[in-house]
């Protein structure tokens, strides 16, 4: 019997969860946890209109057009989940109260990784939440110079919306480009130069070593010996997945939880977002994908799935997309370009900033970055959904 | 079934066009069209789909 079902993580994942639990005719009790004191809200927006200050922070809670009571959730905000059991169906939650389940989904998201072996202080702050951004938005206020540690996609996108405000920026990246990991160097060089081309003093292949400030930060000391004056450091060097409350549940937990393609951890238990590693069939791996709409799709399915039951799985397949607007550029990327053995542009130019670019593995196309042209990534990704090959790609 | 794009919140992700194209296109101007603003009830599961997957919240149905 199918009465209770309750959601850790009040986050996209969770909030896509319960909208299709209702959607799919689940008519009983759906609790809704998250530690935020927040309701459900879109990070997106945090790095670009929030920073820059064309959206207020509150324009970024998910609008229902029937409001909140449709959904007719037990919405506990502001208090953290600390345990879980498996026999008996039960969540303990940080104020002392309890949650028992029929099904659980859990979408416990993922958190910032600090700097190791520096200690926080004022003026030292990571981007994630909401109250993240506020802070950092207030900070930035009386801060001439910005200091960006880590030039992946958060960081880079703090660094243009603070060349928008007109602050004095650097960017700190260990690798000799940005990216470097998932993109081509040819076009982790393209991105460089358009932060370079934007005022940003990007230093690469330098680790930061030392923080001076001891009230608050001052400065950063880094591995090739120089040293960068600045009013506040924004450290984006990744995320860990929030899965230590989990530690005695007897999940599968190996750098978040492992889930078959029900996106199911173990029987009645179902796992979405950036905290679950699902088997996805399109990357023939169980990935943990941090992406916006990774966390819809594998959400929606997690719900499905637990309405239908175990056993009643389905295998899931998504090819990740993601997105990522700097300065007037969209850059667009889809599919899984690790490992690709050859990229080609296909469209456009590097000197244009403007291209799209496939990415090959064996005889396969894995991956399509398109900047500023939208209509060639929808067409790469629909060719990638199909698993084409590299030949049928590069003259479609 | 009526639907209704807020383009100017539309950042041509193009995940709609993806869920139902029969319904979404992005044009040669670049735009995003609807092809259709009332569709058949045959394709809610599709609209429904490009509704929670659109990033910007751009797309509404309006019953």
């Amino acid at each position: 019997m199918l009465r209770r079902i309750a959601i850790v993580g009040a986050s996209l994942a969770g909030l896509r969860a319960a909208e299709t639990l209702r959607a799919r005719g689940f008519d009983g009790e759906l609790t809704l946890i998250g530690d935020e004191p927040h309701r459900p809200y879109d990070r997106p927006p945090l790095s670009k209109q929030v920073l820059q200050g064309t959206q207020e922070p509150e324009q970024t809670f998910f609008r229902r057009k029937d409001g909140y009571d449709a959904l007719a959730l037990d919405m506990r905000l502001g208090v953290r989940a600390t345990s879980l059991d498996l026999h008996t169906k039960r969540l303990a939650l940080a104020d002392g109260t309890f949650s028992d389940y029929d099904r659980l989904i859990i979408a416990t998201g993922a958190r910032p990784r600090t700097l190791p072996g520096i200690a926080p202080r004022t003026g030292l702050l990571v981007l994630r939440g909401l109250d993240d951004a506020v802070a950092l938005k207030q900070e930035l206020m009386n801060a001439p110079r910005v200091a960006i540690v880590g030039a992946g996609f958060i960081g880079l996108e703090v660094a243009a919306s603070c060349r928008a405000r007109g602050l004095h920026v650097t960017v700190i990246e260990a690798l000799p480009v940005p990216l470097l990991p998932i993109l081509a160097p040819a076009l982790c060089d393209m991105v460089a130069a358009m932060h370079r081309d934007h005022g940003v003093d990007l230093r690469t292949g330098c680790i930061v070593t030392d923080i001076i400030g001891e009230s608050r930060v001052n400065s950063l000391v880094l591995s090739d010996g120089s040293q960068i004056n600045a009013d506040v450091i924004v450290v984006g060097i990744g995320v860990i997945p929030n899965t230590e409350w989990l530690d005695s549940s007897g999940l599968t937990l190996d750098n978040g939880i492992v889930c078959d393609g029900s996106g199911q951890a173990a029987p009645g238990v179902y796992a979405a977002g950036d905290v679950a590693r699902v088997a996805n069939q399109w990357h023939g791996d169980s990935p943990r994908i941090e992406h916006w709409t990774n966390a819809v799709e594998q959400a929606v399915h997690a719900a499905e799935n637990a309405l239908a039951g175990t056993g009643a799985s389905a295998s899931f397949s998504s090819v990740p997309y993601f997105w990522s607007d700097q300065y007037d550029r969209k850059i667009q990327f889809v599919g899984d370009a690790r490992r690709h053995e050859e990229m080609v542009i296909v469209d456009g130019s590097v000197a244009d900033r403007r291209l799209t670019a496939l990415f090959r593995r064996g005889d396969r196309l894995m991956a399509c970055l398109a900047v500023n042209q939208p209509r060639a990534l929808i067409k790469y990704r629909k060719l990638l959904a199909e698993c084409v090959s590299w030949e049928a790609a590069l003259t479609a | 079934m009526k639907i209704v794009v807020d383009l100017n919140q539309c950042d041509l992700h193009g995940l709609c066009v993806e869920a139902a194209p029969e319904v979404f296109e992005i044009g040669d101007d670049g735009q995003l069209h609807l092809l259709n603003e009332t569709p058949d009830q045959s394709l809610r599961a599709k609209v429904e789909k490009a509704v929670r997957e659109c990033p910007t919240g751009a797309i509404s149905i309006v019953e």
